[in-house]
């Protein structure tokens, strides 16, 4: 009885408890350094489409690439207890394949996007097979094997398209990249929740889950159990292949652009972020992907309030910095099991007091 | 089969050897040029400045021309140093870095070697080079802010989203501004870097545009910030360019952006010129010593209602 109030007080939420904190902390300060903060209007945008508008909606849209890389870095955390720091690079080469291939084509139609959607998922999928090897077949740490990609994927993603910025001009590329007319909310959102639900559907009906933690926790004995451990790891890598192709395909076309050198430019850094405030352990093992995906909405929610604060960019990095040292060393096991001793001998203290009320 | 893969090897050498040797021989009467740049996949800017070299420095205008393209400031150095050892007439720079030339360009002074900047500038001493063409950021800067003031709008709310802060593109066309911004002529909405990222622009512009504030120009430092500022301003239905709210203030002269401009949904596209090329060709073929050290290489702003197809033609720049 002791032990689940003790869980209760502590961890209600279980490893999703650091993230709903940080989020909920965000909005507290920004209703009350600006009440209207969260407001959602309905504006027209310049197809005169009725959308949703406002802060909320930014954040949400804008973290959306960084949601989908999150849910595929969770995996090959949980995998490998390593990270893939080559997302960025991927991205930017997945990003210019699409526009490769929509440039190729005379007119751009809804089949010619979904061709050059997959074909960014077939180029970003390979790559990530590439890293997978080399972390699960030749057993490399994986940020040193995933440096490699990391070092030479915005080079190769030049080779691809020549260095002037190319760029494409569709209704469709533009309805992927903000609004789908007569839906109000932006389409990378959608794609977000499609992704969810996606990995949803995998966990529920294959055993994925499962292998991928238990090969995490302990390859070996994951092996002896009949799991192929190499197979999981290689896996967890092509899937956040498909990640990185969905996530670059929507940054394209945002803007209707490819600049390699900045097409998520930094990104894998957040991504490797969002997966450690989502609670999850980045040495490997159990993982929740939805507190990636919180993680993600909280460096979003972190960016749009200091800009909204007008703090200068080139300052926004250093205060990011602050508030997720805090949030990181507030989550680290010796701080969680402080306080949860803490929190024990108050309830001992509580206890004892209503022992000695009772006896009197 | 260890005998033959060593032999296999040896011959490979030798043929390599041999391939550069005569590589070296048919040189007599061309003009030998050393051109040490960065690599041409750092931007459109430099792509285009990259084959404006090949193609005048070409073997049909009397030059025979040896490259060597890198983002590191030492292997510029040991490639500068290699081309003199080479005997290169001319040594073309663009430097990765402003410092650590002395000892090189020294040691190009004593081998007889012209040398000549472009594009960036070195902090050497101007004896050690025959002239630098380069771009005047500011005035760029300048040429873009007297085009606005020259529009006369009733009042000037301006969005400045500034490059990688450090970079001299940004110090040039930032400081035009800023003088506006000092004298009050202009109000700053807000000032912010995107360090270049088209995407970071449209944060920063959909931000603005959140907190309800008021703004009728968007002054972007390069084109791409400019594309992500203005897809902000679709999303959110403001209209912009030659016949809308906000007018939209670009860099670089991208072929796109003049094709933005020509249908006119931006207003104003400084050019920032990479073509030194041909100035600097003039000064070989001349034998003359250039007047001056610092050459300005000339620039223009293209406005959207004077902009012809013929102007994006010839100074677009990539596709």
């Amino acid at each position: 009885m002791k032990k689940t109030t003790k869980k209760f007080s502590f961890n209600g939420f279980g490893q999703l408890t650091i993230p709903l904190i940080a989020i909920a902390l965000l909005v507290v300060f920004n209703l009350i350094r600006d009440p209207g903060f969260f407001s959602i209007g309905i504006s027209h945008n310049s197809n005169g489409n009725a959308v949703l508008s406002g802060n909320l909606i930014s954040i949400i849209n804008g973290a959306s690439e960084l949601a989908i890389l999150a849910m595929g870095m969770t995996l090959v955390t949980a995998a490998c207890g390593g990270q893939d720091i080559s997302v960025g690079a991927a991205a930017a080469i997945a990003g210019s394949v699409f526009v490769k291939v929509l440039k190729a084509s005379s007119s751009i139609s809804g089949v010619t996007v979904i061709l050059a959607f997959l074909c960014a998922c077939v180029v970003a999928m390979i790559f990530g097979s590439f890293n997978g090897t080399l972390v699960a077949v030749f057993r490399i740490q994986p940020m040193i094997a995933t440096l490699i990609l990391y070092t030479c994927g915005r080079s190769i993603a030049y080779w691809i398209n020549g260095g002037a910025t190319p760029t494409v001009t569709s209704s469709i590329v533009n309805a992927i990249g903000s609004f789908i007319p007569g839906i109000p909310v932006p389409t990378p959102v959608i794609i977000v929740v499609v992704m969810g639900i996606l990995f949803w559907l995998l966990f529920h009906f294959t055993s994925l889950r499962l292998f991928t933690q238990s090969v995490g926790i302990n390859g070996s004995a994951a092996r002896l159990n009949g799991i192929d451990a190499r197979f999981i790891k290689l896996l967890s890598f092509i899937i956040l292949g498909v990640c990185v192709a969905v996530s670059g395909c929507i940054g394209v076309s945002r803007l209707g652009l490819i600049n390699h050198e900045t097409l998520l430019l930094d990104v894998e850094m957040d991504t490797i972020l969002a997966v450690a405030i989502g609670g999850n352990n980045l040495g490997g093992g159990k993982f929740k992907l939805s507190g990636s995906v919180i993680g993600a909405y909280v460096i979003q929610m972190l960016t749009i309030t200091l800009y909204a604060m007008k703090v200068s960019s080139t300052d926004v990095k250093a205060y990011k910095a602050i508030v997720i040292i805090l949030l990181v060393v507030i989550g680290s096991p010796v701080i969680k099991e402080k306080f949860s001793r803490f929190l024990a001998r108050l309830s001992d203290k509580r206890r004892k007091v209503s022992v000695k009320g009772a006896e009197e | 089969m260890r005998k033959l893969r060593a032999l296999f090897l040896v011959t490979v050498l030798v043929l390599c050897c041999m391939a550069v040797a005569c590589g070296k021989g048919d040189d007599d009467g061309l003009i030998k040029v050393g051109v040490v740049n960065n690599p041409p996949s750092e931007s459109g800017y430099r792509e285009a400045n990259v084959k404006d070299m090949e193609n005048v420095f070409s073997e049909a205008n009397g030059y025979k021309l040896q490259t060597f393209y890198s983002k590191s400031n030492d292997e510029q150095l040991q490639a500068a140093q290699g081309f003199i050892t080479d005997g290169v007439d001319y040594l073309l720079i663009s430097a990765a870095e402003t410092t650590g030339w002395d000892d090189v360009l020294k040691k190009a002074k004593e081998a007889g070697v012209k040398v000549y900047l472009f594009d960036r500038m070195i902090n050497v001493d101007e004896s050690l080079y025959e002239a630098a063409v380069v771009s005047d950021m500011a005035a760029e800067g300048d040429t873009a802010v007297n085009w606005l003031l020259a529009q006369n709008l009733p009042e000037y709310k301006v969005i400045h989203i500034q490059g990688a802060m450090g970079s001299d593109a940004q110090i040039g066309r930032t400081g035009a501004l800023d003088a506006q911004f000092a004298s009050n002529k202009m109000t700053k909405v807000v000032q912010q870097t995107a360090a270049w990222d088209e995407a970071e622009a449209k944060k920063i512009v959909e931000s603005v545009i959140n907190s309800g504030e008021d703004f009728n120009v968007i002054y972007a430092e390069n084109d791409g910030m400019a594309k992500g500022a203005v897809a902000a301003l679709d999303e959110a239905g403001i209209t912009h360019g030659v016949d809308g709210k906000v007018v939209i203030i670009g860099f670089d002269c991208n072929r796109w952006a003049l094709r933005e401009l020509l249908a006119g949904k931006w207003n104003y596209d400084g050019q920032c010129s990479p073509f030194q090329a041909q100035i600097i060709s003039d000064l070989i073929k001349s034998g003359k010593a250039p007047a001056t050290k610092k050459i300005i290489n000339e620039e223009k702003g293209f406005d959207a209602k004077t902009l012809t197809q013929a102007d994006i033609d010839t100074y677009g720049l990539g596709d």
